[in-house]
């Protein structure tokens, strides 16, 4: 029964492809429509009365980006759902998954920023959700908070960068902004925009110095690293870029930054990538770097770069996530997925082979595969860039020969390598898995035949629709013999070089970055180190657990508060009525003043309980001489029963003689604290007694007490009256009190 | 009289507080029945003590004839006493039940649910440790 269950699940998670395979065709058949540069607006009203709308926008690269977002998606639900085999929370993976892809739908189409916004943070709780899929492991659970707060953080950089956007353009909208684009880029907020918009975008790209939580995000299972990781949500920093280059591009900052610190993303990543022997951290650091290079190339402005930047981005989403399925597969077979560990797989998984040679030589740029024409543009992009074309060219160049390295390394090294030797025999994965990886390595040597078809429907479009120039973008086979031809071959030849040395590389690399001093990473740790700390400190001062401390806190909160309130506003001190009392008036007071401070000084617990006494009793007499009997009354009796109730219980307790002495300083403060307080509340009453008394409320009970309730005693009729639900609150809180305190005398009583 | 009663009003404060801060529990308790007839009071002056006349209706008429007693406060008052003292009490057999539990009435050793600063914050790491 369990197993049928089981095996029941699996197909319904195995047929929810049909939803991203549904989105793809609906993504195909936008093409014609956006390649003839028709963008198709839909608005929804949200928040009209603030500009907020739930408005979409369908153009060319809305729908290159949802074609690579649900082609991809396609294939890794029908790669998870044999991934997961028999895990026990497959359904959840199910549906996290396809959460997360309609929010990167939602993100890629969004054109009201605020619904953009809100699309990037569910893209970034959802990535926490998968990168922690495994939350029993306490590594999941911290890179998944680590990708959380590094995102997140950037994602609320960016509200504040489109708040400011709206502010200096009055529209929320992307497509009215585009208009503004050279006042936005003449005001003087531009630099706070684009200094807030760029975090954004390299917290989610992984740019330098935000990388960090990329690698450590590999803790996901594989079919979430090759979707989320590599071919969607960190290109959701790149489709920003790409959204808002119209708006806030072209200029000399925005080119240097994005120059600058794609350069070192993309040449830092490749470097490290060499350093690792985990297939899948090698991944991640060759997916910082192309990101990088996206980045730099999103920099400029000439249409070969920013063709460069798109026609990358579709290559190494198609060659990346199959590399991750690839590693996935592998890491599901044998069990490894350690570099020196692997060897021969060849034989026992052709078809998963033939997928990772097809990805890594379109890695490696090969001519005839997609990546070889991705490389070529870059190299023309590069040199046609006005500002510092060498900057770009070199740090294209040196990246490229590293990943050819890489890629070469991730083929021969698992597949043709000498095997180890594992402890069980290996097996070819599942058709439902290799299928993946095959179909996308295979689009890349397609699309490298046809890079004509490829131009015109999809990278064509998503570049005319941020950079709006009538100019060919040009992909095609082959150029002839140029720069960037050489370019290429010089970048074969430097990757053949760092093959061969690949090994003394990786551990020169690996022992040098232990050396680092100072990375991000140890930042980031002593920040949420630091939270922690702050939090034990002000736990340690403020919740210590002692009843002093705390009332304390409250007292002197009052009378700062208050005092400072009070003073403020007070126009000075109160007008005083000079004391016109009777002698029995004057002995009244001193009575009560004499119990009070017998109860303050007395050892003898008799004798306080006593003055308790006096001063209830006192308060009643006042009560009767002020025309109020029937408070006296309910005074008297209830003054009667707590000294009864205090007498029965503090008699089992030991004396009030024998009270713990704090120290003298701390009674000193504790003395001008509570003097302070009365001063205040004397000051406060003679303030309210110097102002004229509003009798409203208590005229309109006078006049309709015997009119409309019919009763003769105001007070009584107002309790059960005009206020008879206060009456019955008061009631319960009696009953509760009541109740609560049965309770605690019957819990010793089963002790 | 108001202003007297201010005053007073202020020293039955003042001495509530003093008493609540004194980490015994039975000072903190007879600071507690201060503190509530101190603002039985405060409501009471603030409503003015205009008239020794009961805000009642005699038979025959249907308002109050002359000035009476302000009616509002004392109605809150009224209120005011009897929650005053249904917290009293339970204070009261709380304070006794822990006393009974712990063995002691001085606050400051109370700590069965917040142990002491540094300990506190060791044994919870601890308590981590041995988990994982």
């Amino acid at each position: 029964m369990a197993a049928s269950l089981k095996h029941r699940r699996e197909w319904i998670a195995r047929a929810s492809c049909v939803l991203p395979l549904g989105l793809f065709l609906g993504a195909c058949a936008l093409v014609p429509a956006t390649a003839a540069d028709g963008s198709h607006r839909l608005s929804l009203p949200w928040i009209p009365e603030l500009g907020i709308n739930l408005s979409f926008m369908l153009d060319g690269l809305s729908v290159f980006f949802a074609l690579i977002i649900s082609g991809i998606g396609f294939f890794v639900t029908v790669y998870a759902a044999d991934y997961l085999h028999g895990h026990r929370h497959t359904g959840r993976f199910f549906v996290f998954l396809h959460a997360f892809m309609l929010s990167m739908l939602g993100l890629v189409t969004a054109d009201n920023v605020i619904a953009l916004f809100v699309f990037w943070e569910l893209t970034t709780i959802f990535s926490y959700l998968l990168i922690g899929f495994e939350h029993e492991e306490a590594a999941s659970r911290k890179s998944a908070r680590q990708a959380l707060l590094v995102t997140g953080a950037g994602g609320l950089a960016l509200l504040v960068g489109f708040l400011l956007l709206e502010m200096i353009s009055g529209t929320y909208e992307i497509s009215r902004m585009i208009p503004q684009a050279s006042p936005i880029g003449a005001h003087p907020l531009y630099g706070a925009v684009l200094f807030l918009i760029f975090i954004g975008a390299f917290t989610k790209s992984a740019q330098f110095p935000f990388h960090f939580w990329l690698p450590n995000a590999m803790a996901a299972p594989a079919p979430i690293s090759a979707f989320l990781h590599s071919a969607t949500m960190v290109k959701g920093g790149i489709y920003l870029l790409a959204r808002f280059h119209p708006i806030l591009g072209g200029g000399g900052a925005w080119t240097c930054t994005l120059m600058i610190i794609g350069a070192i993303t993309a040449v830092g990543g490749a470097v490290l990538a060499m350093g690792q022997s985990d297939l899948k951290k090698i991944l991640a650091y060759t997916t910082i770097t192309a990101l990088g290079i996206m980045t730099m190339f999103l920099g400029g402005k000439t249409t070969p770069s920013l063709t460069a930047a798109m026609t990358f981005l579709l290559v190494h989403s198609l060659y990346k996530s199959a590399l991750f399925l690839v590693a996935g597969i592998i890491d599901h077979q044998t069990g490894t997925r350690r570099l020196e560990e692997l060897g021969g797989l060849l034989r026992p998984m052709p078809a998963t082979a033939f997928a990772a040679a097809a990805a890594c030589l379109s890695m490696a740029g090969f001519p005839l595969f997609f990546g070889f024409i991705g490389k070529e543009i870059m190299y023309k992009g590069a040199l046609a860039e006005a500002m510092c074309p060498e900057l770009a060219a070199g740090a294209a160049v040196l990246s490229n020969a590293l990943m050819t390295a890489v890629g070469a390394i991730l083929v021969i090294r698992p597949f043709l390598g000498r095997s180890a030797g594992y402890p069980a025999p290996v097996r070819e994965a599942g058709v439902f898995m290799w299928c993946g990886p095959v179909v996308l390595g295979g689009i890349g040597i397609i699309f490298g035949i046809v890079p004509d078809f490829v131009g015109r429907w999809l990278v064509g479009p998503a570049v005319h629709a941020f950079h709006f120039s009538v100019e060919d973008i040009g992909l095609s086979l082959f150029h002839g013999i140029n720069e960037p031809l050489l370019l290429s071959m010089l970048t074969l030849a430097m990757g053949l070089g760092f093959y061969l040395t690949h090994r003394r590389l990786f551990q020169w690399i690996k022992s040098a970055s232990e050396k680092i001093p100072v990375t991000a990473e140890r930042v980031y740790d002593g920040c949420v180190n630091g939270v922690g700390r702050l939090g034990r400190l002000q736990t340690r001062i403020l919740q210590n657990g002692s009843l002093h401390r705390y009332f304390f806190i409250v007292a002197a909160a009052f009378l700062l508060s208050v005092g400072y309130g009070f003073l403020s506003r007070a126009q000075g001190f109160p007008e005083v009525v000079p004391p016109d009392l009777a002698l029995r008036q004057w002995l009244w007071v001193f009575g009560i003043t004499a119990a009070v401070i017998t109860v303050l000084v007395t050892r003898i617990l008799l004798l306080a309980i006593c003055a308790l006494g006096v001063i209830g009793a006192g308060l009643a007499i006042l009560f009767l001489s002020f025309g109020a009997p029937d408070l006296a009354l309910t005074q008297l009796l209830v003054e009667t029963l707590t000294v009864v109730i205090v007498s029965m219980i503090l008699f089992r307790l030991p004396g009030a003689g024998s009270e713990t002495k704090g120290r003298l300083s701390r009674r000193l403060f504790d003395g001008l604290l509570a003097a302070g307080s009365g001063v205040l509340v004397t000051t406060l009453l003679l303030a309210v007694l110097s102002t004229e008394l509003d009798r409203t409320i208590t005229a309109f009970f006078e006049r309709n007490s015997y009119l409309v309730a019919h009763g003769k005693n105001i007070v009584n009729v107002i309790l059960v009256d005009f206020r008879s639900m206060d009456t019955l609150g008061e009631i319960v809180v009696v009953a509760t009190a009541g109740l609560a305190g049965y309770a605690l005398i019957q819990n010793r009583r089963r002790e | 009289m108001e202003t007297v009663l201010a005053v007073l009003c202020g020293l039955m404060a003042a001495a509530s507080i003093y008493l609540m801060l004194s980490g015994h529990i039975i000072r903190f308790i007879f600071g507690l029945v201060i503190a509530t007839n101190a603002v039985n009071l405060l409501i009471f002056v603030a409503g003015r003590l205009s008239s020794h006349r009961p805000p009642l209706i005699a038979d025959g008429s249907r308002v109050p004839a002359g000035e009476v007693a302000n009616a509002l406060p004392q109605a809150l008052i009224l209120t005011a006493i009897v929650i005053g003292f249904a917290l009293l009490t339970f204070v009261f057999i709380l304070f006794y039940r822990t006393y009974e539990s712990l063995g002691t009435v001085d606050t400051e050793k109370m700590r069965f649910a917040e142990p002491d600063g540094e300990k506190a914050v060791s044994g919870a790491e601890e308590a981590k440790g041995s988990g994982a």
